[in-house]
């Protein structure tokens, strides 16, 4: 152990080997199944012990520390600075709630699956804090692998189904060709690095690497292939929609909060802080690929059908968001304009710990719905807003996050994000100038997107009649479940309410990833005003918002009950005076998504399978796939499988040949050699 | 800005406007109610550079322009498509949408033509250039996306309207002889294009160019 | 913020609620006159909202507290809207609340729980109805938006007294991306508002318009409130379009002197603007739904057009 190691720094490695040590003690779930199963709410403390750190982090000056694992001459380094405090907060916060989750979390009757995933829950918390923790290629390379292992066997937690193995290759598969980019880009920067071989491995060494303009690229463009894998850009993302709906609900909300900002903190470790200053096109690229990503995700979302996969698509479309928001900062960067960075990147984070939140809670809530109902097709849920109001209010609360409402969090990140783009007409070529506001119209057409899936998501499994009979047997969450949703649906809307704390609490990190030559930072204001440029230029007051929506309601309320009271009487819906009412006649799942399908119809693909009039039997069915499976993947698959085949004529099953081959390759050897 | 500059900026705006409405209309009764207020936008123009640059000889071009544009060949117009019984809708060969995209486009294309002209001579007045390029294109779009005869004549005499527009307000005036050898070769390409549709209905009893494009195969 | 502001904020808050019927009351005797039949009078929609307030509420079963809430949500979200928008006078308190960004959000908000209203009876028309508003919706939303940022880039600011101030200043300049921007208000009003040619306000078909499929279940009081908040939303807009579009007049700061005359002038520029919505109305023909997209997308390109023409013509 070495010097200048702090308090934080020290907790957190503390929480670390408390979640290494206790992960093969929960190999012992079948015995104990208490034992284990208490100690999640443990884990939630640890976790909120975490988040505490990260924030003692963000005042700190960073910390170091280095420990003797690892191999004999590479020592581990590990360092908390005020990135890493920031995504510690919103790991620390998320998996607290997840945690608190998963101690009443029964996945089927019987089936006690937060005793099987025990051991690699914790160890993959483990290795995501390593992660932000890492200070060296080594450690970061070898608890990037260990979570992706880990997470993998979380996700394949179901693997007696063959879809959930199959989702599960896919993921370990993406998740490898990331790694491979990762890691060769790592060694382009360590083949640079000026200091000895013993060293030359950590940050720091990196940092201080000269590279010239093309390996620059090339790095950027392999960490962007790379870390977008993780986080779910595109062409990359086919393992997200395919991997959080096999997943047990409280996994898949751990994958879409936390794992996808793994991605995101790779690149903001990498492009902000090891790199050196950024080119003009980085931010381009970056910038470009996050709107395409975000409203391609947006449009899946609005035809899916399956409660997880849609929201799995929405993930893709506020990573794309949060993506978007970081190549602005690099292109504001690139052209020297710090104030705007600042603003982008303040939107970026803000963003990041806003769907951290809100998708964690939508997540947690649709295993709620999923474990009361056992259905995940949304076309048939209905009404539950009656059988669990609890969980129905707390999703509203998510549901209202996600679609960009104001007083909520969701907004505030989406009202940052717009500003950054507003700020972005003092270009000097014309064309970003022309450019950046387009990008704002994509973003404002997004969000209409998102507010479509939210009515959509919420309204056919919350609202209207129950689609199946099964469902009046739903019964609310537990305690410990509804207990972990409060926590994020609160912090959503404190989030929302308190945006100028989060500025100040952004405001370190921020500072410490536009490097040496930080701005005269944004207008921090006290109170509850935000206004980031200055006071004239805009300006967003959600107390007010708030306040004021209350008194008016209120005020309208006594008003009418005072002046025109009637007492309400209760009786059949209308229905337009149509006597039969049945369930069926609501709209279905795809009849919802379906103007959105026919205006965006090129940007999907539709297989239809439609019955002729003289069907006596007729049976309609509509799966809407993802183009880039048929563009991409499958015309990748079958080159691979062509270049295999050919290389199989090399096989033969005589041993002669194969005697000829080494006589041959010997031969040429001593050709060559002499 | 001087307010002249800024009335010309904003029939500039509006000529725009009109050509993307033009775009987007599908019937060729409203096409022609949007020909005549080009011609009107483009009339008022051509007053304000004679205003402003007291050159007498325009006050005559947009009289002329005016009588034209606005009154004579909207009239003549209507009395064809009525005589021609032309009351379908002339469809797009693309979805409207699609046409918006590419209208937008070429309008980005056309400024980016028209930012080395600018550099060139002091008396352009640049911004003015791209939008009239950009309502050219426009109309060419017009005229490439549209399935029927009559509506193809009108995105012409809407090329025309462009053409005038780019000489008088980019330029401030245009000599008189240039200005009448335009309109008398569209005088005489409106003759022709008239005599011809006359002569493919006849022989198709459709002035639709598909049943054309389909005769030939 | 002294007490003359508040005071002023107060009143044009009491304007917005009061007023609003007035308008609708107003374009749709416009729409008489130009049908050439005599309308109900200018204060019929008083009167249908007293009658409303006045029934019983039938309410269905199973509806649930989000039905029984959301008429007080949108009416506080609009009449909010309304507030944060310079009518009489440019600042105000408010206005550090709400720019235009959180207008359009307050839209969102509204449009959001009126759609989940609508499907919680679980009626064929619910959902339909909402569907079709969230349509309409996810197109009118960017073009706004987008319409909206076009002075806002213009002024440098989102915040629209900064908006007002800046356009009403020393002389008045023509911006021709505005006259782009003034366009796309025009549709993206009429189809946020449901008024021809998306929606025929007057008639109450369920199946062939959006408006009043959201309110099929609604009866007495919640009907009332709602109707009120669709009221509210036409003056909003409408405000919002003269603040914009024709701001001279409205007074850069806050000050009893000024009042008396910013409201007249207020009144008059609404009146104008009843008038042409009303001829809007008479000389279009509402469209078929699935043209709808196509018309709100034809909007919102002219929106963007607008805006690239700020950086092509103002160098």
């Amino acid at each position: 152990m070495s010097m200048s190691v702090g308090v934080p720094l020290e907790l957190a490695t503390g929480i670390l080997v408390l979640w290494f040590l206790w992960a093969p003690v929960s190999l012992l779930g079948t015995r104990f199944p208490h034992l284990v199963r208490g100690f999640f709410p443990i884990s939630a403390g640890a976790a909120f012990t975490l988040s505490i750190a990260g924030f003692m982090a963000l005042t700190h000056a960073p910390m170091t520390m280095t420990l003797p694992l690892g191999l004999p001459s590479l020592p581990f380094h590990l360092r908390l600075d005020p990135l890493s405090g920031f995504f510690l907060i919103l790991f620390g916060a998320t998996t607290c709630a997840i945690a608190l989750y998963l101690t009443g979390y029964r996945h089927r009757e019987g089936y006690p699956v937060e005793l099987r995933i025990g051991f690699s829950f914790h160890i993959l918390l483990a290795s995501i804090v390593l992660i932000f923790l890492a200070d060296d290629v080594y450690v970061f390379m070898l608890s990037w692998e260990l979570m992706a292992v880990s997470s993998y066997f979380l996700v394949v937690t179901d693997h007696h189904t063959e879809v959930v193995r199959k989702a599960g290759f896919l993921y370990l598969l993406i998740e490898h060709i990331g790694a491979l980019a990762i890691m060769v880009a790592f060694a382009i920067m360590r083949a640079h690095a000026s200091q000895g071989v013993g060293m030359g491995y950590t940050f720091h060494a990196l940092h201080k690497a000269t590279l010239s303009v093309d390996q620059a690229g090339l790095v950027f463009f392999l960490m962007l292939l790379g870390f977008g894998a993780k986080a779910g850009l595109l062409p990359l993302h086919v393992w997200l929609p395919e991997a959080h709906p096999v997943a047990p609900s409280p996994v898949s909300a751990l994958l879409s909060s936390v794992l996808l900002k793994l991605g995101i903190y790779g690149l903001l470790r990498v492009l902000f802080d090891l790199l050196p200053a950024p080119m003009g096109w980085w931010g381009l690229v970056a910038l470009v690929l996050g709107l395409v990503t975000a409203l391609f995700g947006a449009i899946a979302s609005a035809v899916q059908n399956d409660m997880k996969r849609l929201l799995a698509y929405s993930s893709v479309e506020n990573i794309g968001l949060i993506t978007a928001g970081l190549g602005l900062a690099l292109l504001f960067m690139a052209h020297d304009m710090r104030t705007l960075a600042a603003l982008a990147l303040a939107a970026t984070l803000y963003h990041c710990i806003n769907h951290a939140f809100f998708k964690g809670l939508l997540f947690l809530g649709a295993g709620s719905v999923l474990h009361a109902t056992g259905e995940r097709h949304i076309g048939r849920l209905g009404g539950l807003i009656r059988r669990m109001p609890l969980t129905a209010l707390l999703m509203l609360v998510g549901t209202l996050a996600l679609a960009g409402v104001p007083p909520l969090n969701g907004f505030v990140s989406e009202w940052l994000l717009l500003q950054a783009f507003l700020g972005a007409t003092a270009f000097s070529q014309p064309y970003l100038n022309m450019g950046v506001p387009l990008g704002a119209a994509l973003i404002a057409l997004v969000a209409g997107l998102a507010a479509y899936v939210m009515v959509k998501f919420y309204g056919i499994i919350f609202l209207g009649r129950p689609r199946e009979s099964t469902l009046q047997n739903a019964v609310d969450a537990g305690p410990w479940e509804r207990a972990g949703m409060a926590v994020l649906a609160a912090l959503c809307v404190a989030l929302g309410l308190l945006p100028t704390t989060v500025m100040h609490l952004l405001h370190p990190t921020i500072a410490f990833l536009m490097g040496a030559h930080a701005p005269q930072a944004l207008h921090l204001t006290p109170g509850l005003l935000i206004a980031p440029l200055a006071v004239r230029d805009a300006t967003y007051l959600p107390m007010a918002v708030l306040g004021v929506m209350t008194l008016i309601g209120v005020v309208a309320f006594v008003a009418v009950r005072r002046l025109f009271l009637r007492r309400m009487r209760r009786a059949r819906p209308w229905n337009c005076g149509y006597p039969v009412l049945s369930a069926q006649m609501q709209d279905s799942a795809e009849g919802f998504g379906q103007p959105i399908q026919h205006i965006f119809a090129t940007f999907l693909r539709l297989r239809r399978v439609v019955p002729v009039p003289e069907d006596a039997a007729p049976f309609y069915e509509s799966v809407v796939e993802d183009p880039l499976w048929y563009v991409l993947y499958l015309p990748i698959m079958r080159a691979v499988g062509k270049v295999s085949v050919a290389a199989g004529l090399l096989r033969h099953r005589k041993i002669a040949i194969y005697l000829l081959y080494s006589f041959v390759t010997l031969i040429a050897l001593l050709v060559f050699a002499s | 800005m001087p307010p002249f500059t800024q009335v010309i900026n904003m029939l500039a705006a509006l000529f725009l406007l009109v050509a993307f409405a033009m775009l987007s209309q599908r019937r060729i009764v409203n096409l022609i109610n949007l020909y005549a207020i080009q011609g009107l936008i483009l009339a008022l123009s051509i007053s304000v550079v004679a205003y402003g640059t007291h050159q007498n000889h325009l006050y005559w071009s947009a009289a002329l322009n005016g009588l034209l544009k606005v009154c004579v060949v909207p009239v003549l117009l209507h009395r064809l498509v009525r005589t021609l019984k032309v009351a379908w809708d002339p469809e797009s060969l693309v979805r409207i949408p699609t046409v918006m995209l590419l209208g937008l486009a070429l309008v980005i294309f056309a400024f980016h033509v028209s930012l080395p002209i600018a550099g060139l001579a002091r008396t352009v007045n640049h911004d003015t250039l791209g939008v009239a390029l950009a309502s050219i294109f426009l109309s060419f779009l017009m005229m490439i996306l549209r399935t029927t005869a009559i509506s193809q004549v009108i995105g012409f005499l809407a090329l025309e309207n462009g053409l005038i527009f780019a000489a008088t307000s980019v330029t401030y005036g245009m000599p008189m002889v240039i200005e009448l050898g335009i309109a008398l070769d569209v005088i005489v390409g409106v003759l022709i294009f008239g005599v011809f549709s006359f002569h493919i209905r006849a022989q198709f009893d459709s002035l639709d160019l598909r049943h054309m494009e389909r005769r030939d195969e | 913020m002294n007490r003359a502001t508040l005071g002023l904020q107060g009143l044009q808050l009491i304007l917005c609620v009061a007023a609003a019927p007035l308008l609708i009351g107003w374009v749709g005797l416009c729409r008489a006159w130009f049908a050439n039949r005599s309308g109900a009078g200018v204060l019929q929609p008083y009167r249908v909202l007293k009658k409303l307030f006045a029934k019983t509420p039938v309410v269905a079963h199973d509806a649930s507290p989000l039905f029984l809430a959301t008429p007080y949500i949108i009416f506080a979200a609009t009449a909010l809207a309304g507030a944060s928008v310079p009518m009489i006078s440019a600042a105000r308190p408010l206005t550090d609340a709400a720019d235009v960004i959180t207008l359009a959000g307050l839209f969102i908000l509204t449009r959001i729980f009126t759609a989940l209203a609508a499907m919680d009876i679980g009626t064929a028309f619910g959902s339909m109805g909402a569907r079709r508003e969230m349509l309409v919706g996810f197109l009118a939303e960017p073009a706004l938006l987008m319409v909206l940022f076009t002075p806002a880039l213009i002024s440098h600011s989102t915040s629209l007294t900064v908006i007002v101030q800046h356009l009403t200043a020393s002389s008045p300049i023509l911006y021709p991306s505005m006259a782009f921007a003034a366009a796309a208000y025009v549709m993206v009003l009429l189809a946020e508002n449901g008024r021809i040619p998306i929606d025929n306000p007057g008639t109450h078909l369920e199946l062939t318009m959006i408006h009043e499929a959201l309110n099929l279940e609604y009866s007495g009081r919640y009907l009332a409130l709602i109707e009120w908040t669709t009221a509210m939303k036409l003056f909003v807009y409408m405000s919002i379009g003269v603040a914009l579009f024709i701001p001279w007049g409205i007074p850069r700061h806050g000050g009893l002197a000024h009042l008396p005359w910013a409201l007249v002038l207020f009144c008059a520029k609404l009146c104008i603007g009843g008038i042409a919505l009303a001829f809007l109305e008479t000389i279009l023909a509402k469209m078929r739904l699935f043209r709808v997209p196509e018309f709100l997308g034809t909007a919102f390109m002219l929106a963007v057009l607008g805006l690239l023409l700020r950086f092509l013509l103002r160098r």
